[in-house]
């Protein structure tokens, strides 16, 4: 048998039908839905007669456009075209008979951090989700990625997407990472190294010794932004800490079920002589903590780096760098840690799990946020709030002057009324700088949970080394 | 779905690498349960200012391209977000047709269930085509998806790649759900044999 990569083989196993062109369907074992990319699918269903092929593989949650204030499960406190999403999948879920965790439930949460905690990610299925972060699931060793609403419609009835397989790329993390740096940097500074498009055409993986080394919730954090770097889908092979991980939660398989899947998800690695399209190698001691200073993710550099000119670029590059640094409001040549920061968001699916509200927090212990800033944490899960609650995170945050949210995506994508007015400058451990991203003119610079944690602090762009 | 066949039209010229599908279409207009009416509000953050001002500079608020059926576009057009409200609002302010380097995976999917053909040229292709563009509207050019070919004004010809079950459905205008509930046994083979193999998935 040729050597496969651990893609070839989850691709292989979901493989319903090909046709002599290559053209697939592709069997999908979990399908995760949220109200903002679903009600036109569930509407298309209802139009046609169609019904939802496989309600118990189909699991729904309300986080896009969700208020994070306290009263949100009465209708009244959203906007009115939230409440009518919201209802809208509160009915999609009813009538189609499909899992579903309403605002009011303890476990709502962002989708992609729900998928994990709940159980219903697993090594080696399938996930898909009108929503480009699915990667995150790919740290489990599950081939996820974000789809359109056509085909949130045609996964509802038929259980399969229609698709072409993509090229393999390999991502090496090397040796140890330094102090201070994260996941978060780590999948920034791949995204540096390929630009935003790098990854298109490729389903990525990401190993090596700085990747094992992650949590759970540091792979979910690389895995996430695999779609900043234009990637379908990222990939990290499961080990113990993934079993140990998805052990014991509701949906993972129990008794003689867990012990089949246990041996089927040890076979789940690449094989050492399995053919790379392409392959990119970095070693992790290069990494640094690592801040954005444009308006795409692939605009990274080291915290201890200045403010780049356009000459510094090439090609359509230079003119897209200009117009990201007058969108910024930034000076060539400035140090990136003198940049005064208005707002400081801690959550989204990048970033919004126990581990990230933990190392904000011990950067914050004991310390106040800087005279006049707003600066707000976002749990990704209700579960993950309570549970910050119980280690006393919550009181951390509380007492240096963070706002203490309910759980959704909140301000990442501004949906909600969480947004950052024109020119408010804000430093944010979630996936996009895009313009507008956080706001209709906001200022956006990405950066991990430490890293968030001291410009709370100083009121600028820090380098964390300084705090720990 | 709309058939593809043939189009001749204005060529909007949008010189910009990474356009995002938060520039398309901002997440203020996906509150919606429907698929129309986003046209108005095509990038909006670009075409309007803050008070709902149309901004002159913005190419698709130029007379000249007011009825543009083509976007000419730099690298990675379409990144970001999954959101299928992006080809929607351009299919719904009348874009039929992206030309660019290259697009984003999600967004290149989302557009022919849409009705919109995205061209990938090389980017010395692009650049002549941008240039053509830039003529304004006199400049019309032609996309025959059955030759598969791009056609400018001076009536230089360029020949472009494409998937032949996507070009084979935009063609045809056709609904995928309805070609794979013709295959729905193959479906019901995989399921009892997967649910065998992998009872717990």
């Amino acid at each position: 048998m040729s050597p496969k990569t651990l893609y070839d083989k989850i691709w292989d196993d979901h493989v319903a039908h090909e046709a002599e062109d290559g053209t697939c369907l592709l069997y999908i074992d979990r399908h995760l839905v949220h109200e903002v990319t679903s009600p036109q699918a569930f509407e298309g269903l209802r139009m046609t007669g169609r019904k939802v092929r496989e309600p118990e593989k189909t699991i729904a949650v309300p986080d896009h456009n969700v208020p994070t204030t306290p009263g949100r499960d009465d209708p009244k406190n959203m906007t009115e075209d939230s409440a009518i999403q919201v209802a809208a999948l509160d009915k999609n879920a009813k009538d189609f008979g499909i899992h579903y965790y309403p605002v009011s439930d303890v476990r709502q949460g962002i989708v992609h951090i729900i998928g994990p905690e709940q159980g219903w990610t697993l090594p080696g299925t399938t996930i898909v989700c009108g929503d480009s972060h699915t990667a995150t699931h790919g740290a489990f060793g599950a081939l996820a990625h974000g789809i359109g609403t056509s085909e949130v419609e045609h996964v509802l009835a038929t259980q399969t997407l229609i698709q072409k397989k993509s090229k393999n790329m390999k991502v090496e993390i090397t040796g140890k990472l330094r102090p201070g740096v994260t996941a978060k940097d780590i999948t920034l500074s791949v995204i540096g190294e390929t630009g935003t498009a790098g990854g298109t055409g490729y389903v990525i993986e990401y190993c090596g010794e700085a990747i094992r080394d992650l949590s759970m919730e540091g792979r979910m954090t690389v895995c996430n932004m695999a779609i900043e770097g234009g990637a379908r889908a990222g990939l990290i092979a499961p080990d113990e800490k993934t079993f140990e991980y998805v052990k014991g939660r509701p949906h993972a398989p129990k008794g003689a079920a867990w012990e089949a899947a246990l041996t089927y998800w040890k076979t789940l690695f690449s094989d050492d002589d399995a053919h790379w399209d392409k392959v990119l190698t970095i070693k992790g001691e290069d990494i640094a903590p690592v801040v954005t200073w444009g308006t795409s993710p692939e605009d990274v550099l080291p915290i201890t780096g200045v403010v780049p000119s356009p000459s510094d670029f090439k090609g359509g590059k230079v003119e897209a760098a200009q117009r990201s640094l007058d969108y910024m409001g930034l000076t060539p040549g400035t140090p990136l840690s003198e940049i005064a920061i208005d707002t400081v968001f801690i959550g989204s699916c990048t970033n919004g799990r126990i581990e990230d509200l933990r190392a904000a927090a011990a950067i914050l212990k004991g310390k106040k946020v800087k005279d006049g800033m707003r600066a707000m944490v976002v749990p990704g899960s209700g579960l993950v709030r309570a549970q910050a609650e119980e280690e006393g995170l919550a009181d951390v945050f509380k007492d240096a002057g963070f706002e203490w949210r309910l759980a959704g995506c909140s301000m990442c994508l501004a949906m909600n009324p969480d947004q950052l007015a024109p020119q408010e400058r804000c430093a944010a451990t979630s996936n996009r700088n895009f313009e507008g991203r956080q706001g209709r003119g906001g200022r956006t610079h990405l950066v991990s949970p430490g890293m968030a944690a001291a410009a709370a602090i100083t009121g600028k762009l820090t380098d964390v080394r300084e705090m720990m | 779905m709309q058939k593809f066949t043939t189009l001749t039209g204005i060529a909007a010229p949008m010189p910009m690498i990474n356009v995002d599908t938060d520039m398309i279409i901002p997440k203020q207009f996906l509150k919606t349960i429907k698929r129309s009416g986003l046209g108005a509000n095509l990038f909006d953050e670009m075409r309007f200012d803050d008070d709902g001002k149309e901004i002159d500079s913005f190419v698709l608020n130029q007379p000249a391209y007011r009825e543009a059926e083509i976007l000419v576009a730099g690298d990675n057009f379409g990144c970001g977000s999954s959101r299928e409200h992006a080809p929607w609002a351009l299919l719904d302010f009348g874009i039929r047709c992206v030309i660019a380097p290259s697009f984003a995976d999600i967004f290149y999917n989302n557009c022919f269930k849409n009705g919109i053909l995205p061209i990938a040229l090389p980017q010395d292709v692009v650049d002549v085509l941008m240039k053509d563009a830039e003529k304004g509207a006199n400049a019309r050019i032609s996309v025959d998806l059955e030759a598969q070919t791009v056609t400018t004004s001076d009536g230089e010809v360029v020949s472009f790649e494409l998937d032949a079950f996507k070009k084979y459905c935009l063609l045809n205008g056709l609904d995928d759900i309805g070609l794979t509930m013709e295959k729905v046994s193959s479906i019901d083979a995989f399921e009892s044999k997967a649910q065998a193999a992998r009872p717990w998935a």
